[in-house]
């Protein structure tokens, strides 16, 4: 008898044996003790609202599924508030297993538009938020300095930082072929 | 009167460049305390833990360390009101101590440009450093006590969490913001999910807007229900959050249920020593302080 509904088959071509060995070795290297308990789950404040998983993204990058975890919309859903990686039986870094995923997903031309928005500014600012006219005029009201004295204030602080976030590839990073 | 202190400021992004009030606030209040505070000049974006981290870690720790050399050269500990700022920094200090490759990384990157880092120096959160004074000093210096004023504190999670890497006593249900709030004789309420996130966070609020303003919609509903007058954060993300998202789900729902106050720390506290609104940018608010203000001052 067949079922009415669809086996979900894992190909060998899609796992990734050295997935998960590159996550240990950035940091997170209690991830292979993982027991699939779903205290992450449980505790998830975006996962209350959406069907973002994070024990399913665990087992996930456990089993391998390396082309499936990086290209999901779900690693953008945590707000890394930490509560998984604190109550973790296992004291699995969690948050920074995430983040770490995050890194590979962007390394491999996946990520957000806002994100790059966001990064280019700090890359022309030194400031992911950067000061604007309203926000400069309130400063004067209120007594503060216009210009904060941030990069802001200073072109040899910003040349600096400019300098540091081409020095260690963030520029190029972020400006190469976009992948959506 | 306890000993004056030094701190390099951190400003970071959102507290100087979109809530200069939270900003002024810290300004007047905290060398009332004796907490004297000298511009980190040539300070970037700290940068977001949750965000440029998630983009490409080695830039994240270069530029924090950047940020923590500038606080080294001037030889005092930084100190910042963002709680991300504050978990970049507390995290990048550990990643280095840990892990002393990463500094050498960190200083090969940084070589010919005339930075000298070496990691010596500490990063405070400025609540952190109020409470050190302890509740009963800040007790001494109120003024203008909040009596019947019902606040709902709103810790935030990078204050808190790691807790292996956090200087609090406790890993849960804290208690140090609601003492120091209590220290102005308000009152600190209890209410649903006290320490849940903001929902800005991680990047959410950058790229999922729903998402992220559900999950501070439920916070403000938990607030509401227990009938708070004023949310008390220390962290100017969190702020950002309350104060932007109440307009957003005002507009959603086409009724204005959403008009809890939204106060920093040191704008509280200001209130209770007797500083006037004007002084702690009370009157720069996104949600109206107006009747909060007229019911306080009387």
């Amino acid at each position: 008898m067949t079922s009415p509904v669809a086996p979900e088959i894992i190909d060998d071509e899609d796992i990734n044996p050295e997935f998960v060995d590159t996550i240990v070795r950035a940091g997170a290297d209690r991830i292979r003790t993982c027991i699939q308990c779903g205290t992450c789950s449980s505790v998830c404040p975006s996962g209350r609202r959406t069907a973002f998983r994070t024990r399913e993204l665990i087992r996930k990058a456990l089993l391998g599924l390396k082309e499936e975890v990086l290209t999901s919309p779900d690693l953008w859903l945590c707000a890394t508030c930490l509560t998984c990686l604190e109550r973790c039986p296992r004291q699995i870094k969690v948050t920074d297993a995430i983040i770490i995923m995050r890194n590979m997903a962007v390394e491999e031309g996946y990520m957000l538009p806002q994100h790059r928005k966001a990064s280019r500014k700090l890359i022309k600012t030194g400031h992911a938020v950067p000061i604007d006219d309203a926000n400069r005029e309130m400063r004067r009201e209120l007594g503060l300095q216009e210009i904060p004295p941030t990069t802001h204030a200073s072109d040899k602080a910003l040349q600096q930082v400019q300098e540091i976030m081409r020095r260690t590839g963030f520029i190029d990073l972020i400006e190469k072929a976009e992948r959506e | 009167m306890t000993e004056a202190q030094t701190y390099s400021f951190f400003l970071g992004c959102v507290m100087p460049n979109r809530f200069p009030n939270v900003e002024k606030s810290i300004r007047e209040v905290l060398p009332r305390l004796g907490i004297e505070l000298e511009d980190l000049e040539g300070a970037s974006c700290c940068p977001a833990p949750g965000v440029i981290r998630s983009f490409s870690e080695p830039t994240w720790l270069a530029l924090a360390s950047r940020n923590l050399a500038l606080a080294e050269k001037a030889g005092h500990d930084l100190i910042t009101g963002c709680n991300g700022c504050y978990g970049t920094f507390k995290e990048a200090l550990a990643t280095l101590h840990e892990n002393p490759e990463r500094l050498t990384e960190v200083q090969k990157v940084f070589k010919g440009l005339g930075i000298k880092f070496t990691g010596n120096v500490d990063a405070k959160h400025l609540i952190e450093v109020i409470y050190a004074l302890g509740p009963e000093e800040i007790k001494k210096r109120v003024t203008r006590p909040l009596t019947g004023l019902r606040v709902a504190v709103h810790y935030g999670c990078h204050l808190l969490k790691p807790s292996k890497n956090r200087p609090w006593k406790k890993t849960e249900r804290h208690t140090f913001l609601d003492e120091l709030v209590e220290a102005t004789g308000a009152e600190s309420i209890r209410y649903r999910d006290k320490y849940m996130c903001c929902g800005a966070g991680g990047g959410v609020r950058g790229s999922n807007v729903p998402v992220s303003i559900d999950i501070a919609r439920e916070k403000l509903d938990n607030m509401l229900e227990a009938g708070a007058d004023v949310l008390v954060d220390v962290c100017s993300f969190c702020h950002l959050q309350f104060e932007v998202s109440q307009p957003q789900l005002n507009k959603e729902l086409g009724e204005n249920r959403y008009q809890l106050p939204v106060m920093y720390y040191t704008q509280l506290l200001g209130l209770a020593m007797g500083l006037e609104p004007d002084q702690l940018g009370l009157n720069k608010h996104v949600v109206s302080t107006k009747a909060l203000l007229d019911r306080i001052l009387g």
